[in-house]
């Protein structure tokens, strides 16, 4: 909250974007800022408003989990939540797919990319477009696709062997096929984070003098380039992890029932313990993505987390 | 003598290993290639055709119409998407400004902690979305709600289960996400660039017009379609929390999936997403230019 001018250019400049005002978007709130007299006061109420438009909801959602209406304080939505019906299988569920979504999507991304960077540079615009396209589609339209396509194993091929596949795929304990539709999801997220970390290390030159060193292709890779990847692959993980935890579209309308789903489910009969539930998953984002700030802390690892992710679906 | 006898030897070594890289890493993208292919191509595949297909159950003959896109865009399949494209371009229009006030405030402070404290909120918050938010608000403004109750909201005529009520949620997942788009193009606005203008003799107002905004507008226009396409695709908060008065393509995309109307709308159900898609990828198409036209100016 420094509202010193350090330099005189500082000031000229000021000065000039206080003349500025007047244009769109970007500057209109610029103007008090910018006359000397009460820099602060715009940016405070800014900053204030904001805060507490973003905390009023946490909190009240804390209150409305824990005071009862002419029965006081009671902490019981939290204390009952582990006995609840279905809290730990949908969680084990949830936290089971997201385990196979970030191996998969990890196993499927890093070769690709780490391949591209050391050999095929003509193959890198197809592996980005393919790995940003899942951008376009939103979950819910993917969702239609896939009903259509898991419809056409009773309908066509019942008799052939892929009709098993097409059962084994659905089978409720562990739905193998929303572990592909969020690997599908996760792609984009995935790619920029990898991307991201793969550009700031140089791939070429540390595979050159790994190998020139006598080390063997998988020395390379799993000691020599993931460990550079460390901050991206864990970016990569919490975004996954957090897309999976918090999906309910695909789930839902596939007719499974994982966390997110689970607690819709709940809210009817139980406002009380699905708002605590809420809140408890916020903290464990807040946790991980603090852990992983932790973890990484080159700045890629914030290019990583923080734009676009669209756990939102 | 021994040198000249290593080089050759190393070239060819290189030479050879050149030549095996070459499929080698053309393999490693395989499995990528494949699974993008089977998983997204296959269902993105059966979207297209069942939305142009129809299919007589009594002779089994499959035909091209038109039929299904056309209901798509008719009465109320036709409002939802409206009310869609209204609900998203309100509310990444607002959650833009906002994004951007914040950020300014933030980037203008000197104070780092501010910065990444707000930065990481923001990270944590535009992934705040989905069922979670949907359940914090109906306990925040809600029939019931905490604040409802504290400050009569119901008095005032305030629903949250309402295309404003609707508006204020998304709000708050939008908002942040655009300080996170737009802070770096903010810092990314160089003083000597307004220095240099003033030494051109430039006033304030043309340093903006011919700099300062053509330098911010791939972001701000970037920060806003990435907005739109954000709440055009959600559904989960919506669902959450309106079920169906709010008319939303998504919400009626679920409804027809789940044979909630009239059974047999399938295929309409598909005729939908591809709208959504068509109007997702212009979305995309606008963004992804231009967010490498601001990449050029700002890194």
């Amino acid at each position: 909250m420094a509202a010193m001018t350090p330099t005189p250019t500082r000031n000229t400049v000021e000065a000039l974007e206080a003349a500025a005002a007047g244009e769109p978007a970007a500057t209109p709130a610029r103007t008090p800022r910018r006359s000397r007299p009460r820099p602060r006061v715009w940016r405070g109420a800014v900053l204030l408003l904001a805060g507490a438009y973003f905390l009023v909801p946490l909190v009240a959602s804390f209150v409305f989990t824990v005071h009862v209406p002419g029965q006081g304080v009671t902490f019981t939505a939290y204390t009952e939540l582990l006995a609840a019906d279905g809290f730990t299988e949908s969680l084990l569920l949830s936290l089971g797919l997201a385990a196979a979504t970030i191996a998969l999507s990890l196993l499927l991304a890093v070769p690709a990319l780490v391949g591209v960077r050391i050999g095929s540079p003509r193959l890198r615009p197809v592996v980005e477009v393919m790995c940003m396209l899942p951008l376009v589609v939103p979950p819910i339209a993917l969702v239609t696709g896939i009903t259509t396509v898991l419809r056409w194993g009773p309908e066509h091929l019942s008799r052939t062997p892929l009709y098993q596949t097409f059962l084994a795929v659905q089978d409720e304990r562990f739905p193998v096929v929303l572990v592909l539709a969020y690997t599908v999801l996760a792609l984009p997220f995935v790619y920029r984070s990898l991307d991201a970390g793969l550009r700031a290390v140089d791939v070429p030159t540390l595979v050159e003098a790994a190998r020139s060193c006598g080390a063997s292709w998988p020395y390379v890779v799993l000691r020599v380039l993931l460990p550079n990847l460390r901050a991206s692959l864990a970016g990569a993980a919490f975004l996954t992890l957090a897309l999976v935890l918090g999906e309910f579209t695909i789930a839902s309308l596939l007719g499974f029932r994982p966390f997110a789903v689970w607690i819709v489910s709940i809210s009817g009969a139980q406002a009380r313990m699905s708002v605590a539930v809420s809140i408890l998953s916020l903290l464990i984002t807040w946790l991980l993505l603090l852990v992983l700030s932790r973890a990484g802390t080159t700045p890629t690892a914030a290019t990583g987390v923080a734009p676009t992710s669209r756990k939102e679906s | 003598m021994s040198a000249s006898s290593t080089t050759p030897h190393q070239g060819t070594a290189g030479g050879a290993r050149r030549r095996r890289r070459g499929p080698r890493t053309w393999l490693a993208t395989l499995p990528l290639l494949v699974f993008t292919g089977l998983c997204f191509g296959i269902p993105l595949g059966a979207i297209a055709f069942g939305a142009v297909t129809t299919t007589d159950p009594a002779r089994g003959t499959t035909a091209l119409t038109g039929e299904h896109l056309a209901r798509s865009l008719q009465g109320p399949y036709l409002d939802s998407l409206v009310g869609s494209v209204r609900l998203s371009a309100l509310t990444a229009l607002l959650g833009g400004v906002l994004g951007v006030l914040i950020a300014q405030a933030v980037v203008t402070s000197r104070s780092t902690a501010l910065r990444s404290a707000t930065l990481t909120a923001s990270g944590v918050l535009a992934n705040f979305g989905g069922v979670p938010l949907a359940f914090a608000f109906i306990a925040t403004a809600g029939i019931s709600g905490v604040v409802t109750r504290l400050a009569d909201l119901g008095g005032l005529g305030w629903n949250l289960y309402s295309f404003t009520g609707l508006s204020v949620v998304y709000l708050y997942f939008l908002t942040p996400l655009m300080v996170l788009v737009i802070a770096p193009a903010l810092d990314g606005l160089r003083p000597q660039w307004r220095e240099a203008a003033e030494n051109s003799g430039a006033t304030g107002r043309q340093f903006w017009r011919h700099v300062g905004l053509p330098v911010l507008a791939p972001s701000l226009l970037g920060g806003f379609v990435l907005l739109f396409g954000t709440a055009f695709a959600a559904h989960a908060t919506a669902a959450a929390l309106v079920g169906g008065s709010v008319p939303l393509v998504t919400l009626k995309i679920a409804d027809a999936l789940a044979g909630n109307v009239l059974t047999g709308q399938e295929n309409v159900a598909l005729a939908l997403g591809l709208d959504m898609i068509l109007i997702a990828g212009l979305v995309m198409a606008v963004y992804l230019p231009l967010q490498r036209r601001s990449a050029r100016w700002l890194r």
